[in-house]
Formats: structure tokens, C-alpha cells, sequence
């Protein structure tokens, strides 16, 4: 077990790679109640396209399959693994994501007991087609539930915009049609191809002793038999960096007009500390364009086109990215005009001086040490940046080092005409 | 030693509470004030916090100030208006991060309180009105607020259910007040609101971190001097109950949200308070409990299935999404878990099981400096002192007949649907 000090931060976090290839992480927090667990894979909705364990050719699995595997892994013969925990007096959840499918449970009591129950319950699949059948019923109403909500289709419409073939495009939990196909033998060759505990990492954080926790989970994959694993062979389509559609208009059952624009990143295949430094930078390049202290947000705000719901936003992961910016407003023409004259404008790289670099710099500092009171983002974050070959730790000294110069790289890489796209939410009537 | 260690001292014209913690890199201070919901009112208040947010006499115009928390290292200053209760409670939150961690020494909360004691004390304000482009700038903005209430339909939904269910009563006021009253304000009448509310609220300062209680409390004392007041309580009724009533509308939606409103005849504080939370933790407050497995699990009708509590009011709203011609099954099912519930037919391991998600879910609760403050914020809203300690023995203690008890007091009011058009399926 090794252990990692930060001592600005007066944190500390132990490591140990199992024999089986499983990444184990853990940060103790004195003075806190709870400990946080998340136990995740690096699988998410966009892997639908892969070789399955032991076989040569590769298979198109439906869409949403990733989630619908998520929802399945908490049932087995004896019942529901959520009776469980709370019999444990935890309270466990999942959720998928583009790129991961986490597992979680929080608890101020048993927490060996509930880390326990978190490894095994993941790592004991039972899949019946009965139960398969039953969960597209849930599923639905899930499905059915997001399709009623307009920020939601508003970000995903924004995203089939920019993609032409890459699955990122697709919704997360599939379609009603798309999960009626799903039978229990997918399930578990996705299970098979993706539960590998070397595609997996736990993380653990609370009050917590590190040297008994990590001789727990040692115990505990001792007892499990894993082969040796292949690298799994994913398979994505050529994406071309232009977008796939300019705009799109999706009319709802709504009163107030909602406008997001887009940028489709390119330079999306790097990973560690290029990534961590690319993503940082566009972080700060968008606080400066549209943060509540720029001059963008403040003109936009007086004169009306935007109001309190307004965001931004970057997203990037291995192979796509994007920045987002918008939310709801009264003219969703002007505003999106708007936000992409500003764009363009700052491309020409007159926007970014030594004060504004500062003045981003220390917010970001500051909401990261805002960000790591909290267990939940740590241990998100943590795997999310480790699946990505990033450090979360070196979020500071990255800021620090950051230069004007820098921003105006990544300001002039992300942003082009081309890769600019809307989407709107109009009422109906 | 306790839960939650608040150190309390009443100052002039509002109530000190120190909580003194190592768990954040941040401290937290939270300003709260609170008086009974009212038509006249509601609109004036709902506005009233954001306008002081976006300036104030020492940063005039809203980016000065805005960049100025930024070099606080991203101080984040939040404003909010809630109803708890019978109340209409206004928030300004400032967090902001701890030096020590910075490794500098800015003394960021000095800076963090004095910054607040501007935004709430000398606002811009000139012949007593205040600055009116700020005042119409943010009309507009609680207008987008109002209406953006009806395109998220889950939240609509359950703000129909209580607007049907409370009708007269103040606890179907909206939060954020009326469009026809926004019309009515101007940087006069909000400017002699704001002396108004200040000179009578009720009102409490938070602070939470890493801190010297000494150093917070005569900060305290300096910053903020307000007259002495005797503030408005009100009584809220808990009898009022309509015979069952039914209330459908129909909306483009795919999906039907079914909202039920029950009274529960028991408010926080009662004696009976903690087995009607255990009653809930049984029947739907919990992914364990009778609404979850008989709803969700059981039947596929939903993905969300659940009750929960408003202590102040005496209110428990149940809801589920689902298809619209599964509205009979569904509301079959709830109403035979509730009288299930009333029979007393669930066994010794669920109270057990619910009694630990309860306390699990409340020491969480503490983990984060805002649940710390909601936490301490009930015995405010209820005027009683009841400790987190104090209550989590109660919880514990409840046993199987007060969770019958307490399951038979309560009565369905109201159900809402807001269903899918015929024909759009």
C-alpha cells in the first residue's frame, strides 16, 4: 500500500493495485460521519461497440444496455441488494454515465459490513429473463420521465447536433424501443467483456481506518477467481470535427423559450496531464467569457436575454468533448447569436490578460477547496480523472502554473465556426 | 458531547449561532430571516434578496461586485427564498474558503462577513428608493423564475397539488410571489419593504467552520446592529382537511405525474413527531420502503414512488410518475399501503431497518455546513429547542403502536394528476 501526501491540502490517500488488476483507492476523513464508497467501471454508454470477451468479431450491443445492466445488478435470487443496505443502515445508488458505470453506498455505521456488500453484490451478476422483462417497465417511466423534462433534451438535442456517428449522441438510458430488445445473455456478455476488476476502481472515503479497509478488500478478492484479462478492443467510428446539423428546434409543452450553443471540441484522443491541462484551460477560458463577474454575462443580463438558469459548461473524455453554453431566455435567436459572436470574438485572442487569468485562477482554487468537502466529489471525481490517466490532486498546482498565453491556445483551439452548433426549446403554440 | 456543537448568543436584533467544526476547507456563514406567508408580501420578498445581491453602495454595479468575491477566491454568495412552513424565509449564504489551506494570509472570513454586512446594510439606495434599472432587471428575472415553475412538470405538479390541497390556507401562497404583483413594484415600495423587514423579521446569523468563536462574535457585534423586535409567529392549522377531492388536468406530457396530498394532523415538535417520521421512513421515504417495492418493484409501474414530509405544516405528499391509463392501479395500491400501514402490517425488521436509514441519513445530514445550519433552522421555524441528540433518542425509541398511532391520524386530502392528452400517446 502506498501512501500519497498533500499537505496544503492536509489530505492524505492510500493506493494498492490488487492481484486481479483492481485499483483501490482511500482517503480517510477525520471528523466526518459518513463513508462514501463508489466501486465503478470504466463503462459507460458510448461502449457499444466492442469484442466480446473470448470472441473475435465485434458486436453492436442496443442503446441504453449500460444503464439497463446498472439497474439489473441490484437485483439477485434473494431479493433486492437496496433491503439489504438499509438493513445495514446505508444508502446505496448507481448511476451511468457516458464513460462509467459507478455503484455507491454512504453509511455512519457497518461500513465493513456495506463495502463488502457493495464489492460482492457487483461482482455477483443474476440476470433471468423474468426479471429482465420486469425492469423495461421501470426503465420506461425513467425514459418517459426525461422526456419531459426540456433542460434535458435541450443538452441531449445539443449533442446529436454535433455528432455525426459517435454514440455519445445517443441518450443514456436508450429508447423504449431500443430496450425491448435486451435480453438476460446481453446483459451478461457486456457484464463479462466490462466487470473485469482491472477495468474497475474503488475509492472509499470517511472516517475510516485505511490499513484495515485495504486488508478487507485484499480478503475479499483473494476469495474470487478472475482470469487473466485481455485489453478490451472498443470500437468507435472515424467522427469528422465539423457538426453534424448547424441547429435544431424542438417545440415543448413549455413558456419559456430555452437556447444552448455548443462547441464540438477536436484534440479529444489525449489523455493525462496533456488532458488535465487542455481541460483546466477551457475551464478558466469559459469563466472569463461568460462567468457572473465578465463583461459578456453582465451586458447579456441587462439587457434581458438571459437570466438565473444561465451555465456553461465543458465536457471532455477520451475520443469527444464539448462546451456548452446558454439556458433559458426570452429571444433564443438574439441569444444565440450572441453567445456566438462572443465566441468567435474570442478567438482573436484579445479577451485574456494577467488579470483576468488571475482572477478565474483564484476561483478555481477556491471552488476546488469548496469541492473537496465533499466525499461525493472526491470519489466521483477522483475515478473519473484516474480513468483518464489524471491526477485530481494536481488540479492546484496545474491552476498555478497556468499562463495567458495558455488560455488564448485553448480559446483559439476549441473554438471555430465550424464546430459551433444551437439548439432551442420553443413552446408549442 | 453533542451531535452538533453551536455556540448561540442573542445579539441586537438577531440570534447568534457559532458552530465551530474541522471538517470543511471552507467556512460558511448563512443569514436567515423569517416572518408568515402572506399575499401582500410574498412578491416583495421573493424580489427582495436578489436585488440587494446584485449591489450595494460599496460595489455599485453588480461585475465590481461579482469580481470582488472571485478575488475572495471564488467566494460563492448564494440567495434564496423558501417556504418552511407557514413561513417565507429569506437565505444569503456565503461560503468561502478557509486561508489556512491557501497557505496565505488574507483573512478571507473578516472580509467574507464584511462583504455580507454591506450586501444586507447599505444596499444602493438613494431618497429612499433603491437604484430602479437594478429593481427592473430583476423583476424580469422573478418573472423567467415564475414561469420556468410550470416547464419543469414534476415541480409543477407538486405546487398544484399543494396549490388545490391548501387553497385559503397561507401555505399555498407561492414562494415567489404572483406575476400580477411584480407589475406593482417599484424601488420605492421594495425600499420601504426592505426597512420593514429588517425592523421585524426574525432573524439569525449562521457561522460554521474552522473558526475562533471570540473573533466571529465580536465581528458579529460590530457588523450587524439592528433594533430589538418582538417577531410575528403564526399558527398554522393543522385540522383543515377537505373530504378526498380529485383534481385532473390534462397537458401535453408523456408521462402522467401523480401527486397525492395527505394531512398528518402532526407537526415537528409534537410528541408524536418522531413516529410519524419512522411511519414514513416505512410507507415511502426511503428505497426500502412499501412504495418503492409494491409501486416501483412489484408492479413496473414507476421509476419514482415515494412520500415525503413537510414537519412544519403537517403535510405528507406522495408522488409517482407513470402512465397515464395506470392512474387507477396506482392510486388502488397507495391507498392499500397507507390503510395496510394503519393495520399495523409491517413487521419488526422494517422499523428497525428504517429507524438506521433515519439516523444515517440525519449524522449525514451533518457532514455538510448547510444541513448542519437546516438542521438548526427547525427549532427556529418551530420555536422549540429540540437538539439533533434529543431527537435521534425520540427516533429511537418510537415504537411499533406510536407508528400505528400516528399512521391512523392521517388523512388523504388531495389527488392530483397531471395527465397525458388524449390521443397524443
Amino acid at each position: 500500500m502506498e501512501k500519497l501526501i498533500f499537505s496544503q491540502l492536509d489530505e492524505n490517500l492510500f493506493h494498492e493495485r490488487m492481484d486481479n488488476g483492481l485499483e483501490v483507492y482511500i482517503l480517510p476523513k477525520k471528523g466526518f460521519n459518513k463513508t462514501y464508497a463508489t466501486f465503478t467501471t470504466k463503462y459507460g454508454s458510448i461502449d457499444n461497440t466492442f469484442k466480446p470477451l473470448g470472441k473475435e468479431e465485434y458486436v453492436q450491443v442496443p442503446d441504453g444496455i449500460a444503464h439497463f445492466l446498472e439497474h439489473k445488478l441490484f437485483e439477485k435470487a434473494d431479493g433486492d441488494v437496496f433491503q439489504q443496505f438499509s438493513r445495514q443502515g446505508a444508502s446505496a445508488n448507481a448511476f451511468t454515465s457516458f464513460t462509467r458505470t459507478a455503484y455507491l453506498f454512504s453509511s455512519t455505521s457497518n461500513v465493513e459490513r456495506n463495502l463488502e456488500t457493495l464489492i460482492d453484490f457487483v461482482q455477483e451478476p443474476y440476470f433471468t429473463e423474468k426479471t429482465v422483462e420486469k425492469e423495461k417497465g421501470i426503465i420506461g417511466q425513467e425514459i418517459n420521465m426525461y422526456d419531459d423534462n426540456p433542460d434535458w433534451r435541450l443538452y441531449f438535442g445539443l449533442i446529436e447536433n454535433m455528432y455525426h456517428s459517435h454514440p455519445v449522441k445517443i441518450d443514456i438510458a436508450g429508447t423504449n424501443e431500443s430496450i425491448a430488445s435486451i435480453t438476460k445473455d446481453m446483459l451478461y456478455e457486456c457484464y463479462e467483456t466490462f466487470y473485469h476488476p482491472s477495468n474497475m476502481l474503488l475509492f472509499v472515503v470517511g472516517p475510516v481506518n485505511p490499513e484495515k479497509i485495504m486488508e478487507q478488500v485484499r480478503e475479499n478478492q483473494a476469495q474470487k477467481n478472475y482470469k487473466e484479462m485481455p485489453d478490451i478492443q472498443r470500437k468507435f467510428e472515424n467522427e469528422t470535427v465539423e457538426v453534424a446539423e448547424k441547429k435544431k428546434i424542438l417545440k415543448m409543452n413549455v413558456q419559456t423559450p430555452k437556447c444552448l450553443i455548443g462547441v464540438k471540441a477536436e484534440n479529444t484522443e489525449i489523455q493525462g496531464p496533456e488532458m488535465l491541462k487542455q481541460e483546466l484551460a477551457v475551464n478558466l477560458v469559459l469563466d472569463v467569457l461568460f462567468g457572473k463577474s465578465s463583461a459578456n454575462y453582465t451586458e447579456l443580463y441587462n439587457e434581458g436575454l438571459i437570466d438565473d438558469s444561465f451555465s456553461y459548461d465543458y465536457t471532455q473524455e477520451k475520443g469527444f468533448g464539448f462546451a456548452m453554453v446558454g439556458g433559458d431566455t426570452r429571444n433564443p435567436d438574439k441569444l444565440a447569436e450572441r453567445l456566438k459572436a462572443k465566441m468567435l470574438e474570442a478567438k482573436d485572442r484579445s479577451v485574456f490578460y494577467e488579470e483576468n487569468l488571475n482572477r478565474a485562477r483564484k476561483k478555481k482554487i477556491g471552488t476546488f477547496l469548496r469541492a473537496v468537502n465533499s466525499p461525493e466529489y472526491i470519489a466521483n471525481q477522483f475515478t473519473r480523472f484516474a480513468f483518464n490517466g489524471m491526477d485530481l490532486f494536481e488540479v492546484v498546482p496545474v491552476l498555478e502554473g497556468m499562463t495567458v498565453q495558455d488560455m488564448k491556445q485553448a480559446a483559439s483551439q476549441l473554438i471555430a465556426e465550424e464546430r459551433i452548433t444551437v439548439c432551442k426549446v420553443l413552446p408549442k403554440k | 458531547m453533542s451531535l452538533i456543537n453551536v455556540a448561540e448568543k442573542r445579539l441586537e436584533g438577531f440570534k447568534l449561532h457559532i458552530v465551530k467544526t474541522k471538517k470543511f476547507k471552507t467556512n460558511t456563514i448563512v443569514w436567515r430571516m423569517k416572518t408568515p406567508l402572506k399575499k401582500e408580501t410574498a412578491t416583495l420578498r421573493a424580489l427582495l434578496p436578489y436585488v440587494l445581491q446584485s449591489s450595494c453602495r460599496k460595489f455599485p454595479e453588480t461585475p465590481a461586485l461579482r469580481s470582488y468575491l472571485d478575488d475572495l477566491y471564488g467566494a460563492s454568495l448564494h440567495v434564496d427564498v423558501a417556504k418552511k412552513g407557514e413561513y417565507q424565509v429569506i437565505s444569503f449564504t456565503l461560503e468561502i474558503a478557509n486561508e489556512k489551506f491557501l497557505g496565505q494570509q488574507d483573512p478571507l472570513l473578516k472580509k467574507g462577513m464584511e462583504l455580507l454586512a454591506n450586501i444586507i446594510m447599505e444596499p444602493l439606495a438613494v431618497n429612499g428608493a433603491f437604484d430602479s434599472s437594478t429593481v427592473e432587471k430583476e423583476k424580469r428575472t422573478l418573472e423567467q423564475r415564475i414561469h420556468s415553475a410550470y416547464d419543469d412538470k414534476m415541480r409543477y405538479s407538486s405546487l398544484r397539488l399543494i396549490e388545490e390541497m391548501c387553497e385559503g390556507e397561507p401555505y399555498a401562497i407561492n414562494v415567489n410571489g404572483s406575476l400580477k404583483d411584480i407589475g406593482r413594484i417599484s424601488g420605492v415600495n421594495l425600499y420601504e419593504y426592505y426597512l420593514q423587514a429588517f425592523s421585524s423579521d426574525e432573524m439569525d446569523l449562521y457561522v460554521v467552520g474552522d473558526i475562533e468563536e471570540e473573533e466571529v462574535e465580536s465581528l458579529s457585534k460590530k457588523l450587524f446592529i439592528f433594533n430589538d423586535r418582538n417577531p410575528e409567529r403564526i399558527e398554522t392549522s393543522l385540522t383543515e382537511n377537505k373530504k378526498e377531492q380529485v383534481v385532473k388536468e390534462e397537458q401535453d406530457v408523456k408521462q402522467g405525474k401523480l401527486n397525492i396530498g395527505c394531512r398528518t394532523h402532526i407537526a415537528y415538535g409534537d410528541p408524536d413527531y418522531a413516529a410519524l417520521q419512522v411511519f414514513n421512513g416505512i410507507f415511502g421515504g426511503f428505497s426500502h420502503s412499501k412504495l418503492f417495492l409494491n409501486v416501483r418493484e412489484k408492479e413496473s409501474l414507476a421509476y419514482y414512488a415515494a412520500s415525503r414530509l413537510e414537519s412544519h405544516k403537517g403535510i405528507m405528499m406522495i408522488m409517482a410518475g407513470i402512465e397515464s391509463d395506470k392512474y387507477n392501479r396506482t392510486v388502488e395500491i397507495i391507498k392499500e399501503q397507507l390503510e395496510e400501514m394503519k393495520q399495523g402490517s409491517f413487521n419488526d425488521e422494517e422499523i428497525s431497518q428504517t429507524k438506521l436509514v433515519i439516523e444515517n441519513q440525519m449524522l449525514e445530514t451533518m457532514d455538510t455546513a448547510r444541513g448542519i445550519v437546516d438542521i438548526l433552522y427547525h427549532s427556529v421555524i418551530a420555536a422549540k429547542d429540540v437538539t439533533a441528540d434529543e431527537w435521534l433518542k425520540a427516533m429511537e425509541t418510537v415504537s411499533r403502536n406510536e407508528i400505528i398511532a400516528a399512521a391512523k391520524k392521517i388523512d388523504l386530502d388531495t389527488i392530483y394528476f397531471l395527465t397525458g392528452k388524449e390521443g397524443d400517446q
